[in-house]
């Protein structure tokens, strides 16, 4: 089975191994531990996390594109919101007659738009098991569409990737009309419960935290067995020698393109993941400059190792977290500094300031003193 | 040496906050007990960055200002100052850390409606405290907010009034940007002048534009033509803060004189106007609930404490200020009323709290969570200053559910015991106004 | 209010002789007539200021509409020389006597609000007909059009034929035409005839749509129709106009782009800020020179290109330079350089968005007719934009350091072993570059906000003009730039704004399926892969 086929391979089972560990050592510190200790983590660490590994699971899927394929893609914010979005309607619709008017079927903002039923995009969004579909569905097709086109005609390099800026950039506007039926500028919030259980106790954030990170060790071994698997070499050559890959017979653009969906489908995953921990979807997730930040994250871990991208995105996002807290004024000057310098002086990032240590205390080793 | 001082300031507040509320008051007194945290939820960079600023401020010198004045119950005052970087999923974390980790008392903050749409569950779980200074669409009533800014009754629908009666309009222009502030607004303000004055539907152009639109070469033109058909016509304007610019200018050089169609801004005031040459805008007005000119000691002694504050002489001070002044004060006087922060106790106390406001009134705290205001019409001077030229004859309460929009019409909303409740239904008699709940209790009934 | 028009007309050519203590009493009982909370007594108080024989009236006027006649709490009546800060210098309104410094708690406003302004430019207007400055005159008869009542019309009449100016006499006849309209008089149709003028078409479509005199609702239905039509000819020409002069800000703000892009492959995320640099240097030149907008202006175009060229050649000597090879990662790099250029302004200058003052001959608008009107600052940053234009194409194709870019891009080896110094040609590309996103920002803060977002709302603009039109090309950024402007500008009066920049967004992204390389493709070894 390619699938299992990582399992066998030495740094998956240490990014599994670390991952396990890390969500066995939250919930028991979580759990176990009183409040008042100086371990313990609270609700609201145990939320964060959860927030994390969302976003980590997104930057994975950014690294398969990015690190393997080569497509400097600006745009997977969109694929992310899009999931998230999905996940809102479904969570829109659970909120049911709670709502401010009342309503038991529609949601606030449309009771206030006046309108009478739910509009056909809406259907099925009760149901979990279609919202799921959904999640990977919307954002699959959605890259479906746009790859098919600018693969086919072979849009690449920076073409491409201003391309899905200008892409997410034009859906962000899209939404934040109210017509769109999403919500518009305020998006969708105040949600109650998912599956029956209340969003608002630690028991579901605890739940939610663990799930995301079960999908990031799924979605880190899908990402792994594809790039192992004779796709994933294809994917590599076609990155490095476009034209050579194709001479050789093999059709890039399918191999782009396959990629590419399975990639947004990623991305979908973990916005849906994100929504209900962070209580908002809104608009403003499809930002370009999010999208841009997303990258960010990806070069700061290490392109092309996958878990450079888990790296980088927790270890950025814990960075905002602090410094908007310990210094707001100075942050993004930090944030900016960390940007340049990593892209200069750690063109690898820090995977690859991993892995150069490692091979340096090889070679350390090979040398009797 | 003006910024010098700035920087310093900046640095010493934010590098250390809490030693140096203590240094300062090393000199006055010594506090006993832990101090009362007063959080600041405003955004400190992005885009929102440029309105939020200044309430951050205030909110800091009128902590360091009751401080001065031996704090509150004994207790010194200590702001806790985070920065959600116009981010909005981040306003609830932010949020969630203010209430969990540093266990604020209260909370000062946000700007948009939908940072605070993100924060309000939040707020709502952890039994918290939000004071909300800035005017909005209204259609919300949580247990955890006070809502000192406007509700659209106390300012968009005193304007239109001012306009339709004493300036004679007849044909009106409802432009904003593409968000739920201006959407709602404009949506009562159709219903209102079609029911109220009868204004027919072709005598209104609705017209909304993106986020920081620059280009309003089209719109203006438009506006323009619209105006000339014969009829008395005005704007009334929802346009957001960067835009706006553009727009003032392009208006100037497109010709539209105040005196021709005149723009009634609800998002424009002093702040957004110091960024602005204003002299081809003298005349355009705009509809707050305070404006720097007000002539009274109350209002002079506070800018005078601004400046001094800010080190600047040219600071200027806003509505939304005005609004965190009425709001600390209301707050103040309910903990003093209730011995306690405890939140559920300062929540009663509050109610019915009366404090002056900066333009020679009272402000109570109404059960809806709302406050009263007088609602000022100013015309901007070349000054970048507001000259106010009516206001209401006595102060207005805010209403959080519009009469005007089919959906809220029939939703009051009363926190005390024994309603408690923020959208009560009066035709169903319910909390909620939940249909289901009431026809499941039919179904029970029978 | 509008019979006072024509008794001011009287008394104006009456000179007085009372003695001056006479005068000062009648003049403090004039302004205290000012001082009343209704708007409606004040105007009544203005017509009788206006008909006084006083020759400090126009003065008084003057101060009362731009809001500088106030009054002390001690109840003296001062005009305010200067409004800002907290002390105010003031002088005498009666005797123009300097009175020093008053703090403006001391101070009441003499408010009055926009009807009232009317009524006050109107009186001047009618005053400012006997002026000898001649561009007084047409904009005093400019003012007038649509405002004639009864007793100005007579007046008129006989003016018109003292008047020496053809303009002038043109707007009277104009106003006097339309107010015969007005008492339906039918020979007033013909005058109006294809008039462009508002107020002359509200007057034909009235004339039109009343029904006790057929034959003229005939004629000025006639008279409508024919202007419909011209109307909409200048409709089209306006929208036109309109989407080139956005085209031309968006070529302004690309063109920059398109080198540092373009040329030498850098991805360069900052170029907005280098943009915004660009505007507060026009801010920084005015706080320099205050009173001289104009020549603030002028400095800044230099001052502005060397601001945003020294910042950006230090970005290509501190970051960009190790990045050789690696483009999409100086898209990284320069990301945060704009994160950290965005917060240097907002934290040393000010979150707040400052004020850029546009001069006095950028303002207004130049009239072609009465249904079309140019605005000036457009025009301008539409000839700014061409002559940046040119003198880019001009640098590139005439030039030593123009042939030496072409030589760098086209084969680097080949340039550095005929002697060219590649690494001394990438930094005065990308200063040049930085430098033309500077002058962007000077024209900008014409237009828009100079404040540290100005930056982020035009860098992806920026990206599509140059990407749509070809990267490297510097007349595919000028086609793409007016083609998009003129588009945009085409859909946006039956889509609305927020569609019309969906559409555009839609549009570049289909085109670029279709064309890869967009509007004009490199071609040659400089384009391979």
């Amino acid at each position: 089975m390619w699938l299992t086929q990582p399992l066998y391979e030495r740094s998956t089972r240490i990014f599994l191994g670390v991952l396990l560990l890390a969500m066995i050592l939250v919930t028991l510190l979580h759990l176990a531990v009183p409040a008042d200790h100086p371990l313990y983590v609270s609700a609201y660490t145990v939320n964060l996390f959860g927030k994390y590994l969302s976003y980590a699971l997104l930057a994975v899927a950014v690294d398969l594109v990015w690190g393997y394929l080569g497509i400097l893609s600006l745009g997977h914010g969109a694929f992310f919101a899009l999931g998230g979005y999905v996940m809102g309607m479904y969570l829109m619709r659970q909120i049911g007659d709670r709502g401010v008017y009342g309503h038991p079927e529609l949601p606030d903002f449309m009771v206030f738009l006046n309108w009478d039923a739910l509009p056909w995009y809406w259907l099925g969004s009760d149901s979990f098991l279609f919202t799921a579909l959904m999640v990977m569905l919307v954002p699959g097709v959605l890259a479906f569409a746009f790859g098919y086109l600018a693969f086919r005609s072979r849009v690449t390099g920076v073409y491409l990737s201003i391309m899905t800026q200008a892409l997410t950039f034009a859906l962000m506007l899209a939404f934040y009309r109210n017509e769109m039926g999403f919500g518009g500028s305020d998006g969708m919030t105040n949600f109650r419960d998912i599956l029956g259980f209340d969003l608002r106790t630690d028991e579901t954030r605890l739940a939610l935290f663990l799930i995301s990170g079960v999908a990031l060790a799924v979605g880190y071994v899908i990402c792994r067995a594809l790039v192992n698997s004779k796709l994933g070499r294809v994917c590599i050559a076609s990155r490095d020698a476009e034209a050579r890959t194709r001479f050789l017979g093999y059709r890039v653009e399918r191999v782009q393109l396959s990629v590419f969906v399975v990639s947004a489908m990623l991305a979908g995953v973990a916005g849906a993941l994100y929504v209900p921990q962070v209580g908002i979807i809104n608009p403003s997730e499809f930002a370009p400059l999010f999208s841009i930040e997303i990258v960010l994250w990806v070069a700061l871990g290490g392109r092309a190792t996958l878990y450079g991208a888990v790296i980088g995105a927790l270890l950025v996002n814990y960075a905002k977290t602090y410094f908007t807290g310990v210094m707001p004024d100075a942050w993004l000057f930090a944030l900016g500094g960390l940007f340049v310098l990593v892209t200069v002086f750690l063109p690898k990032g820090i995977a690859g300031l991993l892995k150069q240590r490692k091979q340096a205390k090889e070679k350390e080793e090979e040398v009797p003193a | 040496m003006k910024r010098l001082n700035q920087l310093k300031k900046l640095a010493v507040t934010t590098s250390l906050g809490t030693a140096l509320t203590l240094a300062t008051l090393g000199s006055s007194q010594a506090f006993a007990q832990d101090p009362i945290r007063v959080g600041v939820l405003h955004s400190l960079s992005g885009t929102m960055a440029i309105s939020e600023t200044v309430l951050k401020d205030t909110i800091e010198m009128l902590v360091e200002q009751q401080n001065a004045q031996g704090g509150l119950l004994g207790r010194e005052l200590e702001a806790v100052v985070v920065d959600p970087a116009s981010n909005w999923p981040l306003f609830a974390e932010r949020a969630r850390e203010l209430l969990d980790q540093h266990e604020v008392d209260v909370v000062f903050g946000n700007w948009t409606s939908v940072s605070r749409k993100a924060v309000l569950p939040v707020f709502e779980e952890l039994n918290g405290l939000l004071f909300y200074p800035v005017q909005y669409e209204g259609e919300e009533s949580s247990k955890n907010v006070f809502y000192t800014g406007a509700a659209p009754n106390q300012q968009a629908i005193p304007a239109v009034n001012y306009l339709h009666e004493q300036v004679g309009i007849e044909r009106w222009v409802l432009a904003g940007t593409d968000y739920v502030y201006p959407r709602t607004t404009n949506r009562i303000l159709a219903s209102y002048l079609q029911e109220e004055f009868g204004v027919a539907e072709d005598d209104i152009m609705i017209n909304y534009t993106p986020f920081g639109h620059s280009d309003w070469q089209n719109i203006v033109a438009e506006i323009r033509r619209f105006g000339s058909q014969g009829k008395k016509t005005a704007v009334v304007s929802t346009i957001n803060g960067d835009a706006n610019v553009p727009f003032y200018r392009e208006l100037g050089n497109q010709g539209i004189d105040a005196a021709d169609i005149p723009v009634v801004a609800f998002s424009v005031g002093e702040q957004e106007l110091s960024g602005i040459d204003t002299g081809p805008l003298v005349g355009h007005l705009a509809a707050w609930n305070y404006f720097m000119s007000v002539d009274t000691d109350a209002n002079y002694d506070f800018i005078d404490a601004w400046i001094d504050y800010t080190g600047d002489e040219e600071a200027v001070t806003n509505d939304p200020m005005e609004a965190h002044y009425i709001g600390f004060n209301m707050w103040k006087e309910a903990v003093r009323k209730a011995g306690t922060t405890d939140v559920d106790e300062v929540r009663d106390a509050i109610y019915g709290v009366t404090v002056p406001n900066l333009t020679g009134g009272y402000a109570v705290m109404m059960p809806n969570h709302h406050i009263t205001k007088p609602v000022l019409i100013g015309e901007i001077q070349n000054n970048g200053q507001f000259d106010v030229v009516w206001e209401t004859p006595g102060t207005v309460a805010g209403d959080a559910w519009s009469d005007f929009l089919p959906g809220s019409r029939d939703l009051v909303s009363d926190w005390r015991a024994p309603m408690s409740c923020g959208n009560y239904n009066v035709k169903t008699g319910r909390c909620g106004g939940s249909r289901a709940a009431e026809e499941a209790a039919e179904a029970l009934g029978e | 209010m509008k019979p006072l028009l024509a008794c001011l007309l009287l008394f104006l050519t009456w000179l007085p002789s009372l003695s001056i203590a006479e005068e000062d009493v009648r003049a403090g009982a004039l302004l205290e007539a000012l001082d009343v909370r209704s708007f409606a007594d004040k105007g009544e108080a203005i017509s009788e200021l206006a008909i006084s024989e006083d020759p400090r009236t126009r003065y008084w006027l003057n101060a009362l509409l731009d809001g500088s006649l106030q009054r002390t709490h001690e109840g003296r009546f001062v005009v305010v020389l200067n409004n800002r800060g907290r002390s105010w210098p003031v002088e005498d309104a009666l005797t123009q006597e300097d009175l020093g410094e008053i703090s403006r708690r001391e101070l009441n406003r003499i408010s009055i609000n926009n009807s009232l302004r009317n009524q006050i430019r109107s009186l001047i207007a009618v005053a400012d007909l006997y002026s000898e400055d001649l561009s007084l005159r047409r904009a005093s008869a400019e003012r007038l059009v649509g405002e004639v009542d009864e007793a100005l019309a007579e007046f008129l009449a006989e003016h018109i034929e003292q008047e020496t100016d053809r303009r002038v006499q043109q707007r009277l006849s104009l106003a006097l035409a339309i107010y015969q309209l007005e008492q339906g008089e039918l020979d007033a149709v013909a005058e109006l005839h294809g008039s462009l003028n508002t107020d002359a078409r509200i007057a034909l479509s009235r004339a039109a749509a009343q029904e006790e005199n057929p034959l003229l609702a005939q004629e000025a239905q006639a008279a409508l129709s024919a202007i419909e039509q011209r109307l909409k000819m200048n409709r089209t020409a306006e929208t036109l106009y309109f989407g080139l002069s956005m085209g031309s800000v968006l070529v302004l703000a690309a063109i920059g782009l398109a080198i540092t892009f373009g040329v030498m492959g850098v991805i360069n995320m900052a170029h907005g800020e280098l943009i915004m640099l660009g505007a507060y240097t026009t801010w920084a030149m005015q706080q320099l020179l205050p009173g001289q907008p104009g020549l603030a202006l002028l400095l800044s175009i230099p001052a502005g290109f060397m601001v945003s060229g020294l910042v950006g050649i230090a970005m290509e000597r501190g970051v960009i330079q190790f990045l050789k090879g690696r483009p999409l990662e100086t898209l990284l790099a320069t990301f945060g350089i704009s994160l950290m250029l965005q917060q240097l302004v907002r934290t040393v200058i000010s979150p707040q968005n400052r004020t850029v003052v546009t001069p006095e001959w950028m303002s207004g608008s130049l009239v072609v007719n009465d249904a079309l009107s140019l605005t000036l600052n457009r025009l301008y940053i539409m000839a700014f934009a061409l002559l940046v234009f040119m003198a880019l194409i001009y640098i590139l194709r005439r030039t030593r350091l123009g042939l030496e870019v072409r030589a760098v891009t086209q084969n680097r080896a080949m340039a550095r072993s005929m002697g060219i110094k590649a690494t001394r040609v990438d930094m005065m590309t990308f200063g040049l570059g930085s430098g033309v996103a500077g002058l962007a920002g000077v024209a900008l803060s014409q237009l828009t906000n100079v404040g540290p977002n100005l930056g982020q709302a035009y860098i992806i603009d920026s990206f599509m003009v140059v990407v749509f039109g070809g990267v490297g090309n510097l007349w595919g950024t000028l086609v793409a730039g007016m083609s998009l402007g003129i588009i945009n500008q085409v859909i946006e009066p039956w889509a609305g704004a927020v569609v019309a920049k969906i559409l555009v967004l839609v549009f570049i992204i289909l085109f670029i399926q279709k064309r890869p390389r967009g509007l004009f493709p490199q071609k040659g070894r400089a384009a391979g892969d």
